[in-house]
């Protein structure tokens, strides 16, 4: 064991540097996700959309700017106002037009309706943005390389993933956590999730609520998306895959926690890239496998509260 | 009911005559037959409430079976019972594990299984080729190997005798006290238990009855496309799925195939009109379903009947 660890502590120095990267990205996404399932009561497929649609316009916006000989900062910039772009334009247009016409009806409808609407966005990508893989890296190349030492080995790693992936992750964990416990919006929210009609009869906007919630969490999607545009390359499909692996979190985790959710994406980001270092064959396995273990023995997911049975 | 059987029988004549007028529909009604036979399977768990959200995982077990097995034999009167049987067995062993979940989870554990056999089709390249895929090799017919015409002909007669079959399987299990049960897991499971009723067991019965008949959907279709890759255990195939579901309407067993036909017609037109847009042609569609017709194309024509 021993040996093992210091023959192949550069891999798992890089797979834990990864793996933190990743689940960064993941969070900002699984805990949008999250949010509008405890509001809304829907598991929206198309929120794998919203992350590639922020990725994409971030992209356009980046380079846009760099085009307009704008200096190079205003990259980050670009991915900020790409994510409040999709939040404040497509999250209050799919839930007004969309998402209010179907509230109450049957599970199965509700979950098709994100799949027809996931359906739609998949292809106006393609059309905006055609099919030839886009990639504008600016932001990352900016801040350079930081040199870590693991053990003997020094591991050059971009700043970008090290500091701000994370940074902006724990941000939006503290910030989130602040905003739902303590002022009276974050609360209000919090009424709704917990017990709709009775927050509605306390003369709570429930209608307003929700349609505020789905923006935010259209918004923290489109922000992952936008955070991770610079470290790959756009292609179609990053919708569909992030969506499979925040189902993943959220699924795990348990419904409606957001610390739980933090440490999930943690545990399958971790667990993803030292797949993709180890054992590569199994990288895209490996968060449903963990998925699968966890609810094998917690049937409510790690951090779930057991609802009570309708009875 | 004699309408349903009327309805039915009208169609299966349209479906030939329509297979035998334009030779190159035969293939589309092929697979909307394969797919509808896999939908039936979705529709039980409908029943229950239940939405598996990975049951493209049977379509690509039936599919992969027959790819794996037909260049050692390649007897399709032999290979559909294999692919029935392997998917039978998975659906057996995941079943036990599945039906102790309800709604999100077991959508979400479903899918999870799904994606596991899809990343390893994907990346077991030496066994499976990868995103490749496998050329189905040429297959035989009770001993005979007739020319190309022929063999989509026997293909297409196998496939709407399986849909029948199965549509009358269907029909008299929902009819009778163990598929009845299931509508209980819908609306008061705990009701179900008070009356004696293991509602783990009648789940697990319609839930193994789904991945049988997602297996023989899934060897239909290879044994039509001759070509299996693994985008057919890909999440959006499982989507498709319950999407033909709802689109024909969850009320009869004729639903799934009405849907599937529906969504294989604008399917192939949709990627003739538009190539860049015909997923987007699909999801309006879907939303139009949803919005203005929520019991499907079935529910449409039964209340047209009613009225």
């Amino acid at each position: 064991m021993g040996t093992w660890l210091a023959e192949n502590s550069l891999l798992l120095g890089l797979a834990l540097l990864d793996g933190l990267a990743n689940a960064a990205l993941v969070f900002m996404v699984a805990v949008g996700l999250n949010l509008v399932f405890g509001v809304l009561r829907i598991v929206n497929v198309a929120h794998g959309s919203l992350f590639a649609i922020g990725a994409y316009t971030a992209a356009s916006i980046g380079l846009f700017f760099a085009a307009q000989g704008l200096p190079s900062w205003m990259g980050y910039a670009a991915l900020v106002l790409a994510a409040v772009a999709v939040g404040a334009v497509l999250g209050p247009l799919i839930e007004r037009l969309l998402l209010r016409r179907i509230y109450g009806h049957e599970d199965v409808l509700q979950l098709l309706v994100t799949f027809a609407l996931f359906m739609i966005l998949e292809d106006v990508q393609k059309l905006v943005w055609g099919v030839q893989p886009i990639s504008q890296d600016a932001p990352l190349r900016l801040l350079g390389t930081v040199d870590i030492p693991f053990g003997e080995d020094v591991i050059p790693f971009t700043a970008y993933q090290l500091f701000v992936l994370p940074g902006i992750a724990v941000a939006t964990l503290i910030g989130l956590a602040w905003f739902l416990r303590r002022t009276l919006t974050g609360r209000v929210i919090v009424a709704v999730t917990t017990d709709k009609e009775a927050a509605t009869a306390m003369g709570i906007d429930a209608a307003r609520i929700t349609l505020l919630t789905f923006s935010f969490g259209a918004g923290l999607a489109a922000l992952g998306g936008a955070l991770a545009s610079p470290t790959l390359a756009l292609v179609p499909g990053i919708g569909a895959q992030t969506i499979v692996l925040s189902f993943a979190v959220v699924a795990t985790a348990g419904l409606g926690q957001i610390e739980g959710a933090a440490l999930t994406a943690l545990l399958i980001g971790l667990g993803r890239s030292i797949a993709v270092y180890f054992a590569p064959e199994f990288e895209v396995v490996v968060p449903y496998l963990i998925m699968v273990a966890v609810l094998l023995v917690r049937p409510q997911g790690l951090f779930g509260v057991i609802e009570t049975r309708r009875v | 009911m004699r309408r349903e059987s009327l309805l039915a029988a009208l169609g299966a004549i349209g479906l030939v005559a329509c297979a035998w007028a334009v030779p190159w529909l035969k293939f589309v009604l092929t697979i909307a037959l394969a797919k509808g036979i896999a939908v039936l399977g979705i529709l039980l768990l409908l029943r229950a409430g239940q939405v598996s959200f990975g049951h493209s995982m049977f379509l690509a077990l039936g599919a992969y079976t027959v790819a794996f097995l037909a260049p050692s034999e390649n007897e399709v009167l032999l290979l559909l019972p294999a692919a029935a049987l392997i998917a039978t067995g998975v659906g057996l062993v995941l079943g036990l594990f599945l039906v102790r979940y309800r709604d999100i989870f077991f959508g979400m554990l479903n899918l999870a299984f799904a994606m596991v056999l899809y990343s390893l089709l994907e990346k077991l390249y030496s066994l499976t080729k990868g995103t490749d895929g496998i050329r189905v090799a040429a297959l035989s017919f009770a001993g005979t190997e007739p020319e190309r015409g022929t063999q989509e002909w026997i293909v297409f007669g196998i496939a709407l005798g399986l849909a029948i079959l199965f549509g009358l399987l269907v029909r008299s299990y929902l009819a009778s006290p163990m598929g009845r049960a299931l509508a209980g897991i819908k609306t008061r499971e705990t009701r179900l238990e008070f009356m004696g009723v293991p509602a783990r067991r009648v789940l697990l019965f319609a839930y193994v009855l789904s991945a049988l008949m997602g297996g023989v959907g899934g060897a239909l279709i290879a044994m039509t496309t001759r070509h299996v890759t693994p985008q057919i255990a890909y999440w959006t195939s499982s989507g498709e799925l319950i999407f033909i579901g709802i689109l024909g309407g969850a009320g009869s067993a004729l639903g799934p195939f009405l849907g599937a036909t529906a969504f294989e017609l604008v399917r192939v037109y949709a990627a003739a009109a538009v190539a860049e847009a015909w997923q987007m042609i699909l999801g309006a569609v879907l939303l139009l379903v949803i919005l203005f017709a929520p019991g499907g194309v079935w529910g449409l024509l039964s209340r047209r009947w009613r009225a």
